[in-house]
């Protein structure tokens, strides 16, 4: 990226998002999708834990899991698409990886997230 | 006959959305303005074709031959000079001196040849120039010829390596034209076209865009 000319730099960043609020890793957040049904548009939303990011200027993305009846299920959603309607975060946890990918090991009790304690997020 | 074309310079990629939500890929090219530097006509030349010229080339950069053509149509030095072969009546059109820019030949969703030097890859393989798969087991004693390309020939019959035979051997660094692709935005203002998809080429190489060959025109 350091390398990227000008140029290139700014025309990928005219297409950024501003508007998303700024979660984290470890937050529960629900993802509002616009989802294209032959000529109507609808949106449905994905609901989970965000697990990574993927920093990379306008390509970067972000992961986020849930269990669907029982089956864990990830989705990369480019964080600056207009498919995304809006992003509402739920509960915001406390972690200390980066990128948790441990959780697709565990299940149930094991997998959840401690809740990021009050005083922190004032603090 | 080749179709109209333009000079730029491939700046990088990056990608933007579509208006229906898609990622494009996006190869950003400084795409002119071009001046024309010639016309080559069949009475004069033999062939018909426009000498273009792009990018500013600092004055003692040049060649004197060149500083003398660019004097003569009163432009500043260049430093990429390219012909480009159009028909009679297409050349036509065009006067020495004339600039051009990319929107006035092209619209968004133009199908498009891009032309450049690809970047050098050095004396490579036969495994990663011709995609061979070298040796399938590195068991039965096989020993020093994991990456070999095996046989190159017969025996007596003909007694000679096929021509064409695929080996080792400089890779890269050629000319390569990439064809059908597509003209994802213009920005008229900056002189810059957004390539859907990659070019040939490093960051700062020269290209030529022009219309797709193996595509008809509405024009």
């Amino acid at each position: 990226m350091t390398n990227m000319n000008r140029k290139v730099a700014q025309i990928g960043s005219e297409y950024l998002r501003t508007d998303l609020p700024t979660f984290r890793v470890g937050d529960t957040i629900r993802v509002h999708v616009k989802v294209k049904e032959g000529t109507r548009e609808r949106v449905q939303v994905f609901e989970g834990v965000v697990i990574a990011f993927h920093r990379a200027g306008i390509g970067s993305t972000f992961t986020v899991r849930k269990i669907s009846y029982g089956v864990g299920v990830e989705r990369v959603f480019p964080m600056h698409s207009p498919v995304i309607e809006k992003v509402e975060i739920g509960m915001q946890g406390r972690v200390r990886q980066a990128r948790l990918y441990y959780l697709r090991a565990l299940r149930g009790r094991a997998a959840r997230i401690r809740e990021k304690s009050r005083t922190l997020v004032n603090g | 006959m080749s179709k109209m074309a333009i000079l730029g310079k491939k700046l990088g990629m990056t990608q933007i959305f579509s208006t229906d939500g898609n990622r494009v890929p996006v190869t950003v090219v400084e795409a002119g303005p071009c001046v024309v530097l010639a016309i080559r006509t069949p009475e004069l030349n033999g062939y018909s074709a426009l000498q273009l010229a792009f990018d500013d080339q600092k004055p003692q950069r040049v060649n004197k031959p060149d500083a003398g053509q660019f004097k003569k149509i009163n432009v500043g030095p260049k430093r990429f000079i390219h012909e480009v072969r159009v028909d009679a009546e297409t050349a036509a059109k065009y006067t020495v001196g004339q600039t051009l820019s990319a929107a006035d030949l092209f619209r968004v969703g133009d199908p498009i040849d891009v032309t450049g030097i690809s970047k050098g890859k050095g004396f490579q393989g036969v495994i990663k120039r011709h995609h061979f798969v070298g040796a399938q087991t590195v068991t039965h004693g096989t020993h020093e010829y994991f990456r070999h390309g095996g046989s190159i020939g017969c025996r007596m019959t003909p007694g000679r390596v096929h021509l064409g035979k695929r080996m080792a051997g400089q890779m890269g660094n050629e000319r390569v034209t990439v064809q059908n692709l597509k003209i994802a935005a213009i920005r008229p203002e900056e002189n810059i076209v957004l390539v859907q998809g990659g070019i040939p080429g490093s960051v700062n190489a020269y290209v030529t865009i022009s219309f797709a060959a193996k595509k008809v025109l509405y024009l």
